[in-house]
């Protein structure tokens, strides 16, 4: 039986509407961090759907290509978490707001 | 077949990313988050993406989501607390999402028709065909990312490191 590649993109809908809901609801700095990157594996969801869809390659380069950057961004800002929680003692978002008006 | 299994994983999936939502301890998300991340590799090897899902456990789900935990530990993050701004975004977040959410179903779905089935196996990238065009085609962009690992992990230590 054959699943329709829509049903595939609502499903990387709903993955990303939970990461942004989690990103704003969530008060521990790490597990905001957690659900970018959620919404970034949802994101990479919809390329293989899409490089399925119309059978090209270069979707999947793309979703190569964002794994590398995540890793990346995960490392560095994982640095800036731990660098901010010798510096603060708090991991809470609410008590970082250095820059807040 | 195929309709079975996309359901059981992509159930996996939306669990494990609500139960991220609901869990208040950082370790309880970080785990039902690796759930997602290894649901999320069989339904990319669904869509023929054999070399997508072996790097999606390997990057993702090991490397990346040890990290996570790794730190979790490293600093004793324990239970998160309620604050004042949390009302907020309470009051922002979840009708956000939701609107979100809607909007996109509604978009996918009503464009079905244009849209075709997935067939398993009727296309399968291998990994000599993703090498192909990285290789070939894309080796500037190759290097340069590998550049920019190089740059991260530099960057990662000179943040991590203690000052004196």
């Amino acid at each position: 039986m054959d699943v329709p590649i829509a049903y595939y993109l609502v499903l990387s809908a709903i993955l990303f509407s939970i990461g942004v809901a989690a990103f704003l609801i969530k008060r521990n700095i790490i597990t905001v961090f957690m659900s970018i990157e959620l919404m970034l594996n949802a994101v990479n969801l919809t390329f293989v759907a899409f490089a399925h869809e119309w059978h090209r390659v270069s979707g999947q380069i793309f979703v190569f290509f964002v794994m590398v950057v995540a890793a990346a961004e995960a490392a560095v800002g994982l640095a800036i978490i731990i660098a901010i929680f010798r510096a603060r003692n708090t991991l809470n978002v609410d008590q970082v707001d250095l820059m807040k008006l | 077949m195929h309709l079975v299994l996309f359901f059981i994983f992509g159930g996996l999936c939306v669990v494990g990313a609500l139960n991220l939502l609901l869990q208040s301890h950082p370790i309880n998300s970080a785990l039902s988050l690796i759930v997602v991340m290894s649901s999320l590799a069989v339904l990319y090897l669904l869509l023929g993406a054999e070399f997508l899902a072996a790097a999606q456990v390997i990057v993702y789900s090991g490397a990346i989501m040890v990290l996570f935990t790794f730190v979790i530990m490293l600093l004793n993050a324990g239970r998160e607390e309620r604050t004042h701004g949390s009302r907020m975004a309470y009051i922002a977040g979840f009708p956000g999402a939701a609107v979100l959410l809607g909007l996109l179903s509604y978009i996918f779905l009503s464009n079905r028709g244009h849209l075709g089935n997935a067939r398993l196996g009727s296309y399968l990238v291998t990994t000599g065909d993703l090498s192909r065009v990285l290789f070939r085609d894309l080796l500037l962009p190759f290097e340069v990312t590998s550049v920019l690992i190089l740059i991260a992990i530099l960057g990662a230590v000179a943040l991590a490191r203690k000052e004196h």
